[in-house]
C-alpha cells in the first residue's frame, strides 16, 4: 500500500513538473506574459519616484520640509520621474 | 506509513536537484520551459516535504516507537502538545523543518514573481534549490541525521521529551526562530540572481522586501519567546544571559534590521547597493551559522539540546556562501555603484546610515564574544569565554546611541532639513525629554546608574518624537480632509503602512531598552535559605516560607517539590508564591537506583512569580536533598536486591515492583514534606520585566503592520494621480 501510494505521488508530482517541458516551443505563450527585465527596472524605480514624490509632499505637510527645500525637491523628483515615464514608454512602444 | 515519509525525503532530494539543474539550464539557453519546470519542481518539493511531516508528526502522535527519532524524543506519557512539537527537539527533525520551511518560502516567493525578473529568477530558483538539497542530502546522508530511521526491534517506551522543553514557549521557540533564519534566505537567493545577471536596482527589493520583514518578525518572535522561556524555566532568574545560541539568533536580527532600513535607501536614492548585497548575504551567513552553533554543539550552551553529526557540512555550506557571495560582490563592484551620494547629514539617508553602523558595530561586539573561546583557543591553546559583564560593557553604549537614533531618523526628511525645521521638529521631542529626566532624578534612584538614566532619557525623546510624528501625521490630514484627530490619525497610518508600522516598531523596540535597562540595572536579588516560617527581607517585601509541597506524577515519571511562599509588602500580604523544583526519572541514571534516579535524571525549575507593570517578584528554590541521602540509599538497596530476585519476563512481578518503587518515592516525598528541610530560595525583584514582552510584541505588531498590503485599488488610483500629474508636466515640458 505505502508502496503504491509513494509511487503515485511521485509519478504525479513528475507529470506536473514535466507540463512545461512538454510545451512546444512555438507555443510558450507564457513567453509572451513575463516582464521586459528593464520594463521591472523602470517600474521598481517609478515606484520609488512615486513614494518620494509622496514622502517630500508628507514631509511639507508635517513641517518637516520648508516651502522652498520642498518645491525644489519636488521639481527635481518629478523630472526624474518624467524621464522614467518616457523609458518606459519608449520600451513599451 | 514509515516508507512513505522515507521515499517523499529521498523524492524531495531528487527534486531539488532538478529544480537547480533545470533553473540553471534555463537561464544558460534562454529556455523558459525549463525555468518553469523547475519553479514547479519546487512547488513539487513543497507538497514532498509536507507529506514527510505529516508523517512523523503522525509517528509522533501514534508514539510509533519502531521510528528512532520517536523512540528517542517522545513516550507514550509526553503530553500529546508537546508529541506534536517533539520532532523539532531532535537533529533529523529540526533539519526537516529547514527544509520545509524553506520549500513553503520558495514556492511562495517564486509564484509571486512568476511572471517577473525572467533574468533573475532562474538563478534565484537554482540557489533556494541548492540550499534545499543541502538539508535534504544532510538528513538522508549525515549520520543519526534522517528522520525516518528505524528501529528493529522497536522498544516498548520511548525516552520522552527532555522536560526542559516541556514548556509552551519551548513548543513554538523553534519553528519561529527557524522560520525566520530560512524567510532570509528568499532575499539572499534573490541578491545571488541579481549578481549574477547584474540587475543591482531596487526590483529584487522590491520582491522580496515583504519576506526580509517576515524573517525579521519570526525571528524577532523566537529571541522573545526563547528569552521568555529561559525566564520562567531555567531558574537563574534573568531572560538574557549572552549564552552562544541566544547570541546566536540576535546577530542574524540585527544585520537584518540593518538591512530592512538600508533598503529603504537604495530603493528612494539609489545608494548602499554594495552595502545591501553584503548585508543580507552576512544576514544569511549568521543565519546558517545559528543553525551550526544550535546542531554542532562547538561551543557550551544551555539552549543546545542535540549532539550533532551536521556541523561540519554546515560550516562548509557557511564557508561556500561566505566565499561565493563575496567573490561575487567584488566582481559587481561597477554594477553596485552608488547613483547618488548623501547630501546633508540632517537628512533620513544619513541617520540610517549611523543606524547601520550601530547595528553591524553591535553585531560584530557579539560576534567576538561570543566566539572568543574558539579565538583563544586557537591563539593560546587554552579556552576561556567572556561572561555577561564583558558583554554589557561593550554593547550597552552602542544600544544607548541607537536608542537615540531610532528617534532622530523619523523625524528628518529625506535628502535634507534646514536648520530652521530642524529645531521646529526636535523642539518638543526634547522639552519632554527634559522633563523625564528632571522627573527620574527628582523622583527615582535612576542618577545612580548614569548609563540607565542616558538610556531613559534617549528612550524618552525617542517616544516622544514618534509621538509627535503621528501628531504631526494626524493634523496633515486633518487639514486636508477634516474629521475628528482620532479619525485623520487613522487614515494618515492606513494610507501609510510601511512608514507608521515603522514607526510602531520603533516605539516597541524604545520601550523593550527602557525594560532591558531596568530590570538589568535596578534588579534586586536574594539568595537566602530558610526552613518553614523562617523569613527573608528582600527590597520592599518579606518573604516567610510557609510550608514545603510535593506532588508526584506518574504518567510523567515527575517528583515535584515546592514550597509556599507568603509575601507581604508595607505590612500587607502582597502574594502566595509557589516555586517548584521537578525531578524526573532518568533511564539513563538507573544503575544509581530507582528512587536516586529522580534526582541524578533531568530537574527543572518552575519559578514562582507575580508580574505587574511595575515590576515582577521571582523566585526559584532548590530543596536541600542532603539530608533524604540515607533514605533513598536504604530504598534503592531494598528495591534493587528484589528486583534481583524477579524474573524479568515476568510481568506480575514487574508490575509489583514499580507499585514499591512508586511507594518508595511516596515515603521519600512524605519525609520532605513532614520534616521541613530547607530550601536554598533566590528572590529577585526584576523591575519592568512585563514591559520587555509587551515592548517586544509592539514592535511585532508593527512589523505586520507594515507588512500588509495597501488596497490595490487605492494604490493605483494614487498611482494615477501621479501619473496625470506628470503627463500634465510633460505636455507643458
Amino acid at each position: 500500500m505505502e508502496v503504491v501510494l509513494a509511487v503515485i505521488l511521485v509519478l504525479a508530482l513528475a507529470w506536473f513538473v514535466s507540463a512545461p517541458l512538454r510545451r512546444r516551443a512555438e507555443e510558450d505563450s507564457a513567453a509572451d506574459e513575463l516582464e521586459d527585465p528593464r520594463v521591472a527596472e523602470l517600474e521598481a524605480r517609478k515606484e520609488a519616484k512615486y513614494r518620494q514624490i509622496r514622502d517630500a509632499e508628507l514631509d511639507r505637510a508635517q513641517g518637516k520640509l520648508s516651502e522652498e527645500d520642498w518645491r525644489r525637491a519636488d521639481a527635481e523628483l518629478r523630472r526624474e520621474a518624467i524621464e522614467i515615464l518616457k523609458e518606459l514608454d519608449r520600451l513599451r512602444e | 506509513m514509515i516508507g512513505l515519509g522515507a521515499a517523499s525525503l529521498v523524492a524531495a532530494a531528487l527534486g531539488c536537484l532538478y529544480a537547480a539543474a533545470a533553473a540553471l539550464a534555463g537561464a544558460r539557453r534562454g529556455d523558459r520551459r525549463l525555468v518553469d519546470s523547475a519553479r514547479r519542481a519546487i512547488y513539487a518539493v513543497c507538497a514532498l516535504l509536507t507529506v514527510c511531516v505529516v508523517v512523523l508528526e503522525s509517528a509522533f502522535l501514534r508514539s510509533d516507537f519502531s521510528v528512532e527519532l520517536v523512540a528517542d524524543h517522545s513516550s507514550t506519557t509526553t503530553p500529546t502538545l508537546y508529541k506534536a512539537t517533539a520532532m523539532w527537539s531532535s537533529q533529523g527533525g529540526s533539519l526537516l523543518l529547514w527544509a520545509w520551511v524553506l520549500s513553503i518560502a520558495a514556492s511562495a516567493v517564486l509564484f509571486a514573481t512568476r511572471r517577473r525578473h525572467r533574468e533573475l529568477v532562474p538563478y534565484a530558483t537554482a540557489v533556494l534549490a541548492g540550499i534545499g538539497l543541502f538539508f535534504c542530502g544532510l538528513m538522508l546522508l549525515a549520520d543519526g541525521a534522517n528522520p525516518f530511521a528505524r528501529l528493529d526491534p522497536a522498544p516498548t517506551e520511548g525516552v520522552g521529551l527532555n522536560p526542559l522543553l516541556r514548556h509552551p514557549a519551548m513548543a513554538i521557540h523553534p519553528p519561529m526562530l527557524y522560520s525566520g533564519y530560512v524567510l532570509f534566505s528568499i532575499p539572499f537567493a534573490f541578491a545571488i540572481g541579481a549578481l549574477v545577471t547584474r540587475r543591482v536596482d531596487a526590483s529584487w527589493i522590491r520582491s522580496t522586501r515583504r519576506f526580509a520583514l517576515l524573517a525579521w518578525a519570526f525571528l524577532g518572535v523566537g529571541i522573545l519567546l526563547g528569552a521568555r522561556w529561559s525566564y520562567s524555566e531555567l531558574g537563574w532568574g534573568g531572560y538574557w544571559g549572552w549564552d552562544a545560541v541566544e547570541n546566536a539568533s540576535l546577530m542574524p536580527w540585527l544585520l537584518g534590521t540593518a538591512f530592512l532600513h538600508s533598503i529603504m535607501v537604495q530603493e528612494r536614492r539609489g545608494m548602499l547597493k554594495v552595502w545591501n548585497v553584503s548585508l543580507i548575504c552576512g544576514t544569511f551567513v549568521l543565519a546558517l551559522l545559528g543553525t551550526f552553533l544550535v546542531r554542532s554543539g562547538i561551543l557550551e550552551s544551555i539552549h543546545a539540546f542535540g549532539a550533532s553529526t551536521v556541523g561540519g557540512p554546515l560550516l562548509g555550506l557557511i564557508a561556500v556562501v561566505l566565499l561565493g557571495s563575496a567573490a561575487l560582490i567584488v566582481s559587481r563592484l561597477d554594477d553596485l555603484r552608488s547613483e547618488r551620494r548623501i547630501e546633508s547629514l540632517a537628512s533620513r539617508e544619513a541617520v540610517f546610515l549611523v543606524n547601520n553602523l550601530l547595528l553591524v558595530g553591535l553585531c560584530a561586539v557579539i560576534f567576538w564574544g561570543t566566539f572568543f573561546p574558539l579565538i583563544s583557543e586557537a591563539l593560546t591553546g587554552e579556552r576561556s569565554s567572556l561572561g555577561g559583564a564583558w558583554f554589557d560593557r561593550y554593547t550597552a553604549p552602542l544600544a544607548i546611541v541607537l536608542v537615540l537614533f531610532t528617534g532622530i531618523g523619523p523625524l528628518l526628511a529625506w535628502r535634507q532639513v534646514s536648520a530652521g525645521s530642524l529645531w521646529r521638529l526636535m523642539r518638543w521631542p526634547l522639552a519632554a525629554t527634559a522633563v523625564a529626566t528632571l522627573a527620574l532624578v527628582a523622583f527615582t534612584d535612576a542618577a545612580s546608574e548614569p548609563l540607565a538614566l542616558v538610556l531613559f532619557s534617549f528612550a524618552c525623546f525617542a517616544l516622544a518624537a514618534l509621538l509627535s510624528e503621528f501628531a504631526r501625521a494626524a493634523a496633515a490630514r486633518r487639514a486636508l480632509a477634516g474629521g475628528s484627530w482620532a479619525g485623520a490619525l487613522a487614515q494618515a497610518v492606513a494610507r501609510n503602512r510601511r512608514r507608521y508600522g515603522g514607526y510602531i516598531v520603533h516605539a516597541g523596540v524604545a520601550i523593550l531598552f527602557i525594560a532591558v535597562a531596568a530590570s538589568s540595572s535596578f534588579q534586586t536579588s536574594s539568595d537566602v535559605r530558610l526552613r518553614p516560617g523562617d523569613s527573608a527581607t528582600v527590597g520592599d517585601y518579606q518573604v516567610t516560607y510557609e510550608r514545603p509541597t510535593t506532588a508526584i506524577d506518574p504518567a510523567e515519571e515527575r517528583l515535584t517539590f515546592g514550597a509556599v511562599l507568603d509575601v507581604d509588602r508595607n505590612g500587607s500580604q502582597f502574594a502566595v508564591l509557589q516555586p517548584q523544583r521537578n525531578y524526573y526519572a532518568s533511564t539513563a541514571a538507573m544503575g544509581s537506583g530507582p528512587v536516586r534516579s529522580f534526582f541524578e535524571g533531568e530537574a527543572t525549575s518552575e519559578v514562582g512569580r507575580r508580574e505587574s507593570a511595575g515590576g515582577d517578584l521571582w523566585t526559584a528554590m532548590r530543596p536541600d536533598l542532603e539530608p533524604l541521602d540515607t533514605m533513598i540509599t536504604g530504598a534503592d538497596r531494598r528495591l534493587m536486591r528484589l528486583a534481583r530476585g524477579a524474573d524479568p519476563a515476568d510481568p506480575q512481578a514487574q508490575q509489583q515492583l514499580s507499585y514499591l518503587q512508586g511507594l518508595a518515592v511516596r515515603s521519600v516525598a512524605d519525609r520532605y514534606e513532614a520534616e521541613g528541610l530547607p530550601i536554598d530560595l533566590r528572590v529577585n525583584v526584576n523591575p519592568f520585566v512585563i514591559w520587555i514582552w509587551l515592548g517586544g510584541g509592539i514592535a511585532i505588531c508593527g512589523a505586520l503592520f507594515a507588512l500588509w498590503p495597501a488596497a490595490a485599488a487605492r494604490r493605483r488610483s494614487v498611482s494615477d494621480v501621479y501619473a496625470a500629474r506628470l503627463a500634465r508636466d510633460l505636455g507643458r515640458a
